[in-house]
C-alpha cells in the first residue's frame, strides 16, 4: 500500500550573513491513510520547516536543497505553482498554533468558511452557506447559525480553533498538517479539540500530521510518532513503542526529561543543546549531547533503518551494550 | 514562531564584515550616505579646498561660461560659482541639520511624554499638532520667517516649528504600542523611576521610524530654507546660500548664462535625493536585531 | 516571613454603556493567601481565573482596589507608587513571555545589572562582577552576556529573565508562568534552576502556572482558580492525589499524560470559560459542572476541612 506522502531524502536550508543554515538533513518518513502521525522535536529541530517544505511554502532565503516529496503518487516538487495552489487547501490543509490571527479579522468566520466552499467546490453562495452550517455543527460549535456571523475576535480560543479545523476539513483534504494546535489553549479546552481531531480524521479518513514538542499530546492522539532532532529523523515507530521502548538516545533523553502528573520520576534535563545549525556536526547530529556516541557517529549520517517491522531508527549505537543508558 | 532557524546560538562575526554586508545590502543607501558626506566634508574644510574666496569679485571674469580657471563659471561680479556653492553648503547644511536636531529633540521629547502619559495630556497635545499641521508646511514656514525676520537664526526657527509636530505625532503613536510591551513592565517592576523607563527603554525602541522620517526632513528642510530664500525671505544675498544664488541665477536665464542657475538647482537636488536615500540604510544600519539576517 | 494577600472587586472598567453602570470586571474576587518563608505555593488557573492579575498586584504593576498585602509584616497594599519603590529590591518577577520581557535594544548583561545599578551603590566594577556571578549561577556563558535578546535561544532568554529577577537578592519572587513558553524538553532545566536557586537562596516562590506537571515539582502547596476566586488550596500532594472541588477534578483530568496506555478520567466540563464580566452570586462553576445542583446558586462558603485544606463548594 503506498503511503500517502512519502518524504524522501529531504533538506532545506536557509541563507543568511553567517553562511548556510541547514535546517533540515536528508529526512525520511512516510505517512500512510488516516493514520495519525506525530512529528516530535525541540525548537529548532526542523518540524516546522518540514512542513512548510510539504506545501512548497518555504520562504526565502530558504530553499530546497535535496530530495522529493510525494503526495499520494504526485511529485509535488514537479508541480507548476498553480498545480500546487490546487493542491494547498484543497488536498493538504493545514490548521496552525494561533487560530485568531489565522483568521480574517474584518470577514465573519462563517463567510470565511463559505469562501472555500465556493472556491475550491465550486459551490452557489446559498449551498456553500448550507455547508458551512454543517460544517460549523460537525466540529461542535454549539448554535452555529450565530457563530457563523461573528468575528474572529468575538470567539474564544477553542472556538476560533474549531473553526479552523472546520476550514481545513471543508474540502475534504487527504493530509491535515496540524502545526502545535493546542499550544495556545487551555487544557480544559485543548482536550476537546485533540478528541475532535482524532474524531474528525477517523470520520473524514483524513491523515493527520501532528506537530508538537508535547509528549503528553502524542500520547494522546498519534498512531506513530516520529522523532527529530536537529533536523534529522533519529526515530519512528508506533507510539507504544516510542514511549515504552524507545530506541534511540534522543528519545529516551526526551522522555525522561518531561516533568510528569502521573509518576514519581526524577526529571533529567537533556544534556547540551541543540547544535548550531551553520556548523553542524557532519554525521549525526545528537553526537555532543549522546553518551553512548563513537567514531562512526561523527563520520557519517547514521541512515534510517529498520530494526523491527515498522520500527526506523538512525543510531550506530543500536544493537550494542547500551545498559548504561 | 519559531520556524525560521536564524540566529540562534550564532558565533559573533567580526563587525568589519557585518559592515561590510550591511553595505552590500543597500547600495544605494550606502552611496547616497557617501555624498552626504563628502559635501559635508566639503563644507567644513571649504577654504582648504575652493579655488577662491567666495566673495572674490574678478572684474575680468564677469559672467565667464565653465573655462579651465572657473570650472563652473562665474557670475557677474566675477566671483567663482563654484567656489559660492561650496561656501553656501556651510549655511545650507548648518541650517537643515540644526532645524531638524531641534526639532527632533523637542517632538521626540514630547512626544515621548505625551504617549506615555495619556489621558486629556494627550488629547490637548494631538489638538495641537492637528492645528498646526492644518496649515501647508511652506506656508507655515513663510509666515513665521515674516514674523520673526530675516535672518538664519530665524529660519532655522521657522523650519524646526513645521517640522516638530510631525515628530510628535510619530513617537507618540510608537509610544502607544512600546509602553505595553511585556519589557516595559519589567522595566518598572525592576525598580526604574518613570522616567527612566521612557527615556532609556522605550524611547530608543521608538526610534527607528523616526530615523527614515528626520534624513527626509532634512532634505525637506533644505529645501524649504532654499524656497524661502528664492521668493527673498529669509537669506538675504549677499550671503552665499542655494536657494539664493539660483534665484539670482533664474534672473540671467534669459541673457543666456545658464550655469548661473543650473549648477546651484543641481546642489540642491543632489542633496535632497541623497537625504532622501540614506533614510531605509540607516535605519537597518542602527537595528541590532538586523545582525545575521539577509 | 509571611505574604498575606487579601483583594475586594478588583475593577478593570470597561467603557461606559447607555445608561447602564459601568459593567464591572471582577478580575480576582476575594483572594487570600499566605506564602511563608522559604515556601513555593503555585497559583494554578486556566486563562481568565484572575492568576496574571494576582501576580501583578503583589509587584504593584496594578494597584489592587481593596485589601491587604502583608510582606514580613509591612502593609504594601496602601503604599503609593514612590513608598513601594523600595520593596521592589526584595519582591521581583520572572515574567511569562522570555523574549517580549526582554528590550529588544539592551544586551543581556545591561538588563541584568538594571536592578543592581538601580537599588546599590556598587561601584561599575563591582556591578560586573555581580553580573558575572549571576550568569554563572543560571548557567549561562559569561560570553553570552554581550549578546541581545534575539541572539539567545528561548530557554537562555529565560534564564537572561530570572537572572534579572534574582539580581538584587530578593526574598520574594513571583514565577508568572515562567516555563509555559519554552519547550517541554527545556522545562526541566528551567524548573531545577529554579529550585536550586531557591534552596541555595531561601526564597520563596508564588509559582503561576497552567501546567500541572511542573507545579508537582516546584511547589509546596497550590491554590486553584477559577474565574477570579479560590476554589481549592492545600499540599500539592493533597489536592493532586484527593482533588476535592469539580474544577479541580476537570483540570487534573485534562492534563494529557505522556503514556499512551493511561486512561484518561473522563471528568469534564461542558461549555466555554464565561467572561469575567457582570458574574451573579453563587458558584462560578455552576454552568459548566457535570455535579451542578439547585444549592450552588447560593454564594460558596470557604470550607477549611482539614488543616490547611479548604474548599469552596456547596457539595464538598
Amino acid at each position: 500500500m503506498t503511503p500517502l506522502l512519502a518524504i524522501s531524502d529531504l533538506s532545506v536550508a536557509f541563507d543568511s550573513d553567517a553562511g548556510e543554515i541547514k535546517a533540515v538533513d536528508h529526512i525520511n518518513f512516510d505517512i500512510r491513510r488516516g493514520e495519525v502521525v506525530g512529528l516530535v522535536g525541540e525548537s529548532g529541530s526542523g518540524k516546522s520547516v518540514t512542513t512548510l517544505a510539504i506545501l512548497r511554502l518555504i520562504p526565502r532565503p530558504g530553499r530546497i536543497t535535496s530530495g522529493r516529496v510525494h503526495f499520494d503518487g504526485i511529485d509535488l516538487a514537479a508541480l507548476s505553482e498553480n498545480e500546487m495552489r490546487h493542491v494547498r487547501g484543497a488536498r493538504i490543509a493545514m490548521i496552525s498554533q494561533t487560530p485568531r490571527t489565522a483568521l480574517n479579522p474584518v470577514i465573519p468566520v462563517g463567510r470565511q468558511v463559505a469562501r472555500l466552499f465556493m472556491l475550491h467546490g465550486r459551490l452557489s453562495r446559498k449551498d456553500a452557506e448550507k455547508r458551512t452550517l454543517d460544517m460549523l455543527s460537525m466540529v461542535r460549535i454549539p448554535d452555529p447559525g450565530r457563530r457563523a456571523q461573528q468575528y474572529a475576535h468575538q470567539l474564544s480560543g477553542g472556538m476560533c480553533q474549531r473553526v479552523m479545523i472546520a476550514m481545513a476539513l471543508a474540502t475534504s483534504p487527504q493530509l491535515l498538517l496540524a502545526d502545535e494546535p493546542t499550544t495556545g489553549l487551555d487544557a480544559s479546552i485543548a482536550v476537546h479539540i485533540l478528541d475532535l481531531l482524532r474524531e474528525m480524521g477517523k470520520k473524514t479518513g483524513a491523515a493527520i500530521l501532528f506537530i508538537t514538542h508535547d509528549l503528553g499530546v502524542v500520547a494522546e492522539i498519534c498512531d506513530r510518532v516520529t522523532v527529530m532532532h536537529a533536523g534529522q529523523v533519529v526515530e519512528s515507530a508506533p507510539v507504544r513503542t516510542i514511549f515504552h521502548a524507545p530506541a534511540h538516545p534522543y528519545t529516551r533523553a526526551l522522555i525522561r526529561s518531561i516533568p510528569r502528573l502521573d509518576r514519581e520520576v526524577a526529571m533529567e534535563p537533556i544534556p547540551g543543546s541543540v547544535p548550531s545549525l551553520l556548523t553542524p556536526p557532519p554525521g549525526c547530529r545528537y553526537v555532543e549531547r549522546c553518551g553512548w556516541a563513537d567514531h562512526c557517529c561523527w563520520r557519517a549520517r547514521p541512515p534510517l533503518d529498520a530494526i523491527a517491522p515498522d520500527h526506523l531508527l538512525a543510531c550506530y549505537g543500536y544493537g550494542n551494550d547500551r545498559a548504561t543508558d | 514562531m519559531s520556524t525560521l532557524p536564524l540566529s540562534t546560538s550564532s558565533p559573533q562575526h567580526s563587525r568589519s564584515r557585518m559592515i561590510w554586508q550591511r553595505i552590500r545590502r543597500n547600495p544605494v543607501s550606502f552611496a547616497a550616505l557617501c555624498v552626504i558626506a563628502i559635501i559635508t566634508l566639503a563644507a567644513i574644510f571649504a577654504p582648504l579646498i575652493a579655488p577662491y574666496m567666495p566673495d572674490e569679485p574678478d572684474a575680468v571674469a564677469a559672467l565667464q561660461a565653465p573655462s579651465r580657471q572657473h570650472w563652473l563659471g562665474a557670475d557677474m561680479y566675477g566671483r567663482d560659482l563654484l567656489s559660492r556653492i561650496i561656501f553656501a553648503a556651510r549655511i545650507d547644511l548648518s541650517v537643515a541639520f540644526a532645524a531638524t536636531a531641534c526639532a527632533l529633540a523637542v517632538g521626540a521629547l514630547a512626544g515621548a511624554a505625551v504617549g506615555y502619559r495619556g489621558g486629556w495630556v494627550d488629547n490637548i497635545a494631538m489638538r495641537g499638532v492637528d492645528s498646526i499641521m492644518a496649515f501647508p508646511a511652506f506656508v507655515l514656514a513663510m509666515g513665521i520667517t515674516a514674523a520673526l525676520g530675516n535672518s538664519t537664526v530665524n529660519v532655522a526657527i521657522a523650519i524646526a516649528i513645521t517640522q516638530i509636530p510631525s515628530y510628535l505625532r510619530l513617537i507618540r503613536g510608537e509610544m502607544l504600542r512600546v509602553r505595553e510591551m511585556e519589557y516595559a513592565d519589567a522595566a518598572r517592576t525592576v525598580g526604574n523611576p518613570t522616567w527612566r523607563i521612557v527615556v532609556v527603554h522605550l524611547l530608543p525602541n521608538c526610534l527607528p521610524p523616526l530615523i527614515v522620517q528626520s534624513t527626509l526632513a532634512m532634505g525637506f528642510a533644505l529645501l524649504t530654507m532654499a524656497s524661502l530664500s528664492f521668493i527673498g525671505l529669509g537669506i538675504q544675498p549677499p550671503q552665499s546660500e542655494w536657494g539664493v544664488m539660483t534665484a539670482e541665477g533664474a534672473q540671467q536665464i534669459v541673457t543666456g548664462e545658464w550655469w548661473l542657475f543650473l549648477f546651484p538647482g543641481l546642489a540642491i537636488m543632489i542633496t535632497v535625493l541623497s537625504f532622501n536615500l540614506i533614510g531605509d540604510g540607516l535605519r537597518d544600519l542602527l537595528d541590532p536585531r538586523m545582525r545575521g539576517i539577509r | 516571613m509571611r505574604m498575606h494577600f487579601a483583594l475586594g472587586g478588583l475593577g478593570a472598567f470597561l467603557s461606559e454603556l447607555r445608561g447602564r453602570a459601568r459593567p464591572v470586571v471582577r478580575a480576582v474576587e476575594n483572594v487570600s493567601f499566605d506564602v511563608g518563608s522559604g515556601e513555593t505555593l503555585a497559583l494554578v488557573g486556566e486563562s481568565g481565573c484572575g492568576k496574571s492579575t494576582v501576580a501583578r498586584c503583589l509587584v504593584r504593576l496594578l494597584d489592587p482596589t481593596a485589601g491587604s498585602i502583608r510582606y514580613d509584616g509591612a502593609e504594601l497594599a496602601t503604599l503609593d507608587a514612590a513608598e513601594f519603590g523600595p520593596f521592589r529590591r526584595h519582591i521581583q518577577m520572572v515574567f511569562q513571555d522570555p523574549t517580549a520581557s526582554l528590550n529588544p535594544r539592551l544586551t543581556a548583561r545591561r538588563m541584568i545589572e538594571e536592578p543592581i545599578m538601580l537599588h546599590t551603590n556598587l561601584s561599575h566594577r563591582q556591578r560586573r562582577d555581580r553580573v558575572d556571578e549571576l550568569l554563572d549561577q543560571v548557567d549561562l556563558g559569561r560570553d553570552l552576556g554581550d549578546r541581545y535578546a534575539h541572539e539567545l535561544s528561548g530557554g537562555q532568554r529565560q534564564r537572561v529573565n530570572i537572572a534579572r529577577a534574582i539580581a538584587t537578592d530578593p526574598r520574594f519572587v513571583v514565577l508568572d508562568e515562567p516555563t509555559s513558553a519554552l519547550d517541554v524538553s527545556l522545562r526541566s532545566r528551567a524548573i531545577l534552576l529554579l529550585e536550586n536557586l531557591r534552596s541555595r537562596r531561601g526564597l520563596s516562590y508564588l509559582f503561576i502556572s497552567h501546567d500541572l506537571a511542573t507545579v508537582r515539582y516546584l511547589a509546596n502547596r497550590v491554590a486553584v482558580m477559577y474565574l477570579g476566586a479560590i476554589v481549592e488550596t492545600g499540599t500539592t500532594d493533597e489536592v493532586f492525589a484527593r482533588p476535592l472541588h469539580p474544577y479541580t477534578r476537570a483540570l487534573l483530568a485534562s492534563v494529557p499524560v505522556p503514556d499512551p496506555d493511561a486512561k484518561r478520567d473522563a471528568f469534564t466540563l461542558s461549555g466555554e470559560i464565561p467572561s469575567p464580566i457582570d458574574i451573579d452570586s453563587g458558584c462560578r462553576l455552576r454552568g459548566r459542572c457535570p455535579l451542578a445542583q439547585a444549592i450552588c446558586a447560593q454564594p460558596v462558603p470557604v470550607r477549611e476541612v482539614a488543616a490547611g485544606r479548604e474548599v469552596a463548594c456547596h457539595l464538598v
